[in-house]
């Protein structure tokens, strides 16, 4: 899908939540009148459900609103509408005369946002399913041949990667990787190396019917001024498919670019200092659970 | 071990907690003999900085004898007697060999979370939130120190440790906020704040140089202390600190002002108080910062405002109008006390300062709690707190 399309995607995801703005203070603010248009003035429920379903709009404003990709927010949009239609279902059963029209209309009109909403939220969502590239990059205070050559040694990359668990060169540039997979499974596939030019560049991708497809680089340069080496890395994997796909795609975690920004600063650790530095509130030093799950800072048992 | 621990805000608690352990090679383990109270702690204690978690050891001055190393620490041996600065720093990466230790780039490991916050991460520190690290502090009998082979300072046996526990944080910090002024001939500098940190800028400003320095707080038993070190003094309850100090320096205004107050000032107009005393309660602002605007606003055309009070996220109201209209320079830091250590520690020992001077309780580590409250409500003419285990 075009970025074009994403941008207008996202543009009709927002006139959404400013939609949801406008009725979430209608409804606040004048729950009566909206009860009457809808037919329901004659329940007793509507004074607090009218009041509570413009909440919810507003729920849905602050985050189609305040979101720098919406599309996906649309969905919440997508719950609201299947929570109102089921509400004004059973009014319009439960009514007759005027109210059960002007349920009968307010619910028409309702099926008619739903199909754009679901509309939003599916184009908002396939977005995720082209490949993913991931950047990342970092400067290490150390000559640019001591870098590039720790990382030649793909062995070592587990050292910092921490979802890694082992990678296995096998020779002839072909190496064996190995990741933690979901439910203590893993997930491993071959990876061939195929350009190599030393101080400068290493790139990879897995062979040919691996469990997952992806591919990687990382560039050396001179950080300007004497300030070490400047690591560049590029990443690229097949969308999530399959028990393989998600555990693959954990490796990243919620926030891919975070979780490759944080393997590099443990690589620059292992480079400058000589490892990956530990604090008392992760004692494991590479565990990336513990930078949302961090232990109390005591010693460990 | 006993060890003070963050129980949640407005508590803490002295509790038993496993001994510590080398956790890097380039770790020590060091048996604290003394650790003292800052004001910063106050911050933490009365949760206005994010990230603490229940249990944390808090404590990031303390000093004591080395009783482990790791292998990769060939400078240290077990007995040797050390000061621990508060910023923890690794020696290699380029800000440590700038000297600008507390920003050092490989000493946070939750370095993601305090980028999320700030943009950038700073060093870890030590017992001063997850964010700063997770570290466990020095409020406690033993600490684990990492980059023992970078950060600690051996210290000779005839000198005290209330001699040199202050070089740990609080000596540096204020020659640092002084040093920050470029401070040249004729020079008058105010100081918000005469705590610990206040007094000890105040010294440092007049090693430096200064012509007057004018020290400004509530309590008259600090400034007291603050004019025995040759301060002029302003009660910023009695009068009004921007008329004072224009009446004081011939209406140019301070050459430089250092706020040695942070995110817990206090004002005294009860409406401007509560203004941002709400909004730090509802969290929309994390600092409130009545010291910091009124040092901006007080500070001569061109002069420069440093700032080593402690803050932790937002301030609102800021004086920016003042700042750039008016060509003034705001620096501030978390101290880069490893580059202080040697020259501060041979002014204690030829005599031209005496850092013990603001001590004003001494307590066994078990009367932590009550070192808090004490310090915290300033009790007693409470000033600083050092604990013993």
């Amino acid at each position: 899908m075009s970025e074009e399309h994403h941008r207008k995607t996202d543009r009709l995801a927002r006139a959404l939540g400013w939609g949801s703005l406008g009725l979430g203070v209608i409804q606040l603010t004048a729950p009566n009148a909206v009860a009457r248009l809808s037919g329901v003035d004659d329940s007793p429920w509507a004074r607090i459900t009218v009041p509570l379903v413009g909440v919810r709009e507003l729920s849905h404003a602050a985050v189609l609103l305040g979101s720098r990709r919406p599309a996906p927010w649309a969905w919440t949009r997508v719950a609201g509408d299947a929570l109102d239609l089921t509400v004004l279902g059973c009014s319009v059963a439960n009514r007759t005369g005027w109210r059960r029209r002007r349920a009968a209309a307010v619910t028409a009109a309702v099926v008619g946002i739903t199909a754009v909403d679901l509309y939003t939220a599916v184009c908002g969502s396939r977005r995720t399913g082209r490949r993913v590239t991931l950047r990342a990059a970092i400067t290490v205070n150390r000559p640019r041949e001591d870098v590039y050559w720790y990382w030649h040694d793909l062995e070592n990359l587990p050292r910092f990667m921490a979802h890694l668990e082992s990678v296995r060169a096998t020779g002839d540039g072909r190496s064996h990787w190995k990741v933690k997979g979901p439910a203590g499974r893993s997930v491993e596939w071959d990876a061939v190396i195929i350009d190599d030019r030393p101080g400068e560049l290493i790139a990879w991708h897995s062979v040919e019917g691996s469990a997952v497809g992806n591919s990687g680089s990382v560039r050396f340069t001179d950080a300007p001024g004497g300030r070490g080496t400047e690591v560049w890395v590029d990443l690229n994997y097949d969308p999530p498919v399959g028990m393989a796909g998600v555990a693959f795609a954990k490796l990243f975690g919620e926030d891919p670019e975070q979780q490759v920004r944080d393997d590099l600063r443990r690589f620059k650790q292992v480079m400058e200092t000589g490892e990956v530095v530990r604090s008392e509130g992760s004692p494991e030093g590479i565990r990336a659970i513990r930078q949302v799950m961090q232990r109390p800072a005591q010693p460990v048992m | 071990m006993k060890a003070n621990c963050w129980m949640g805000r407005g508590t803490v608690e002295v509790q038993e907690v496993p001994d510590p352990k080398i956790l890097n090679s380039r770790d020590a383990i060091i048996r604290i003999t003394s650790t003292a109270i800052c004001g910063s702690d106050l911050h933490l204690y009365q949760g206005f900085i994010p990230t603490m978690k229940k249990g944390d050891i808090l404590g990031h001055e303390f000093m004591g004898e080395v009783v482990e190393v790791g292998p990769q620490v060939s400078n240290l041996q077990p007995g040797d007697r050390v000061v621990v600065p508060f910023p923890i720093a690794c020696g290699n990466c380029s800000a440590c060999q700038h000297g600008q230790y507390s920003v050092c780039e490989n000493s946070n490991p939750n370095a993601g979370i305090a980028e999320k916050l700030m943009g950038h991460s700073p060093a870890g520190i030590f017992g001063y939130s997850h964010m700063f690290g997770g570290y466990a502090g020095g409020q406690a009998e033993y600490a684990r120190v990492p980059f023992a082979d970078v950060g600690p300072l051996k210290i000779e046996d005839d000198l005290p440790d209330e001699k040199v526990l202050f070089l740990s944080d609080i000596l540096p910090t204020g020659w640092m906020g002084a040093e920050m002024c470029d401070i040249k001939p004729g020079d008058i500098i105010a100081v918000w704040g005469a705590g610990p940190v206040g007094q000890f800028a105040v010294a440092s400003a007049f090693l430096q140089g200064a012509e007057r320095v004018i020290a400004i707080d509530r309590f008259p038993y600090r400034l007291k202390k603050a004019e025995r070190a040759g301060a002029e003094t302003l009660d910023y309850e009695e009068v009004d600190v921007l008329d004072a100090l224009r009446d004081m320096t011939a209406g140019r205004g301070p050459d430089a002002c250092i706020d040695a107050v942070g995110i817990e000032a206090h004002h005294p107009a009860p409406a401007i108080y509560a203004y941002d005393r709400a909004k730090q309660a509802a969290r929309i602002e994390t600092d409130r910062p009545f010291a910091l605007r009124e040092a901006i606003r007080a500070c001569r055309n061109g002069g420069i405002v440093s700032v080593i009070g402690a803050y932790g996220g937002l301030v609102d109201k800021f004086p920016m109008g003042a700042l750039m209209n008016r060509s003034l320079t705001v620096r501030g830091a978390q101290c880069h006390v490893q580059r202080y250590l040697r020259p501060l520690l041979d002014r204690i020992r030829n005599g031209s300062i005496d850092p013990s001077f603001v001590i004003s309780h001494r307590m066994r580590l078990d009367e932590a709690p009550r070192g808090y409250e004490m310090f915290r409500n300033k009790e007693d003419e409470c000033l600083k707190v050092v604990l013993t285990p």
